[in-house]
């Protein structure tokens, strides 16, 4: 899923300087999954900043809602008849859902109240490893299912290189080296053959905005 | 000859060679190059000038390669993947040949994170394989990485780099055989403090048959105390230093450790020069240029040859 971060309070409340009322919109899919943005994070979050305005002697009406999901007009609509009421809008979900919104309703400012930080699995409650950097040209099958782009701190596609420490990645003790483990992994699998051929440079992907169309669909001429 | 550099001169004639290291300042001085480099001159075939080494920003490897060419001393162009896309390296590449350098050095560089500016985008466009793959590509096939044709290709001596203690041990090897078919002409290895390990790397290279493909230059750090041994140990990663060494420097006692230290390292160059499948050494006395004479002399490793 994709995971975020709430973003430090003062960044917040430095962003809702000299607005007076503010809808908080979180969004019920990933960022509340991962503890960032749902319904909960929205009513925290409000509470902090209608308390640290009311300390500055410059009270907000903040209010919130949560939508099942940011990235999905279905879902935006329900938001229509409420926005116009208020002069400026924060959104907890990702980066795709502030963007979805603040697209939907171009006239009103709207700001991010997290970071998105990844594509990640949940490890155990309140803990989420980055896993996928989404580049369009999968290599897992050949690399043992482990991702160099994402668990290899230089990305490469050739590794591992001579900064390898026992099995740590050299940036720290504490991250294990993505080339050892794909070593190992492919070493118990007996197919080590996949990787003593040079994997040659990457054509790249990811480096303009990438439109997915499946199969027997079509970009409808009219998406309003 | 692939290149004409007087590495691969001193190589195919079957010298034992001997390269150094220099790296450039933090800063504009040119003199700081040129007073480095004037320790080197005529006690090694080739200098490596670094790239940005560490991840700390410094003089510009092409800029300062061109400064000790002006000394008479031939560079050894070092690359990383760092730093630059595909497009800023084959530009980089053109114009290095241009000037009149002859080697390059193709590594994957430091992770930014250990330099001085540690949330730097690191580029990492390709990888050190496939910077291989790609000068080889410009000086053999006249073609750039996308496969267009290019005028006047630049014919450089290719070398890379190889770390024979890293984990896992066995890989190593197979590394090396890639990089060889990825195209690199020589190698100069990681500081090389425990020999067991780099004996068992070049015998297995050896009945792979590829020292017979591949000139292997053994990379030598004289220690200059017992601090720098300790830290190499235990900060610098990939780097294998056993605690015989550190016991033998501690035993030299004071004001005779950086003695002691030259004295391994020139007991080393003896061995390497007698091991099957090792070409030469890569001397790297880091920030201690000045002692390079004394090291090439006592190691007997003078004069060089003129080829």
């Amino acid at each position: 899923m994709i995971v975020a971060k709430r973003k430090p309070f003062d960044e917040i409340d430095n962003m809702l300087k000299g607005y007076k009322k503010v809808l908080n919109v979180g969004c019920g899919t990933c960022v509340a999954l991962c503890l960032a943005g749902g319904e909960k994070e929205v009513e925290i979050l409000n509470s902090e900043i209608d308390m640290a305005r009311k300390l500055a002697g410059d009270p907000i009406t903040i209010e919130g809602i949560t939508i099942e999901r940011q990235c999905d007009r279905e879902y935006l609509e329900a938001l229509d008849s409420k926005v116009e009421e208020y002069q400026a809008i924060l959104s907890m979900a990702c980066g795709v859902g502030v963007q979805f919104l603040a697209e939907r309703f171009p006239q009103i400012p709207v700001f991010p109240a997290v970071d998105t930080s990844g594509l990640s699995a949940n490890q155990a409650v309140g803990w989420y490893e980055e896993r996928c950097r989404a580049c369009s040209s999968c290599v897992l099958g050949l690399t043992g299912g482990i991702c160099p782009v994402t668990m290899c701190a230089k990305g490469l596609y050739n590794g591992p290189c001579g900064g390898t420490n026992q099995g740590s990645c050299e940036i720290d003790k504490n991250q294990p080296c993505a080339w050892y483990m794909i070593y190992e992994r492919l070493s118990n699998q007996g197919r080590l053959d996949n990787i003593l051929a040079i994997t040659p440079p990457m054509d790249w992907q990811n480096q303009v905005p990438r439109t997915l169309i499946q199969p027997g669909y079509k970009k409808p001429e009219d998406v309003s | 000859m692939k290149s004409g550099s007087n590495l691969e001169k001193v190589l195919t004639a079957g010298h034992f060679a001997l390269t150094g290291e220099l790296g450039p300042p933090r800063g504009t001085s040119a003199e700081d190059v040129k007073k480095k480099a004037s320790h080197l001159k005529g006690m090694v075939d080739a200098v490596n000038i670094t790239d940005n080494q560490t991840a700390m920003v410094r003089m510009a490897s092409w800029a300062a390669s061109l400064l000790i060419m002006e000394e008479g001393l031939e560079p050894n162009y070092q690359m990383v993947c760092r730093d630059r896309n595909r497009l800023a390296m084959q530009a980089d590449i053109l114009g290095a040949y241009a000037l009149g350098i002859r080697n390059m050095l193709c590594l994957s560089g430091d992770h930014q994170k250990f330099g001085d500016h540690p949330t730097a985008k690191g580029v990492f466009d390709i990888d050190s394989m496939q910077l291989i793959g790609m000068v080889k590509k410009m000086r053999d096939e006249n073609k750039f990485l996308s496969g267009a044709d290019l005028e006047e290709s630049p014919k450089m001596f290719i070398g890379a780099a190889a770390n024979p203690f890293a984990e896992p041990f066995e890989w190593r090897v197979h590394r090396l055989a890639k990089k060889i078919h990825a195209g690199v002409d020589f190698i100069q290895t990681q500081c090389i403090y425990n020999m067991d390990k780099f004996r068992k790397w070049i015998s297995q290279a050896n009945d792979m048959g590829l020292t017979e493909k591949v000139y292997i230059l053994a990379g030598v750090t004289p220690m200059k105390s017992v601090g720098m041994a300790r830290y190499m140990k235990n900060n610098v990663p990939g780097m294998d230093v056993p605690d015989e060494i550190i016991n033998r420097l501690r035993g030299a006692g004071k004001g005779k450790i950086a003695a002691e230290g030259i004295k391994i390292a020139c007991e080393q160059i003896e061995e390497f020069k007698q091991m099957k499948g090792v070409a030469g050494v890569h001397l790297m006395a880091i920030e201690w240029e000045h002692k390079v004479p004394e090291i090439a002399e006592q190691a007997k490793m003078l004069p060089r040859p003129q080829l």
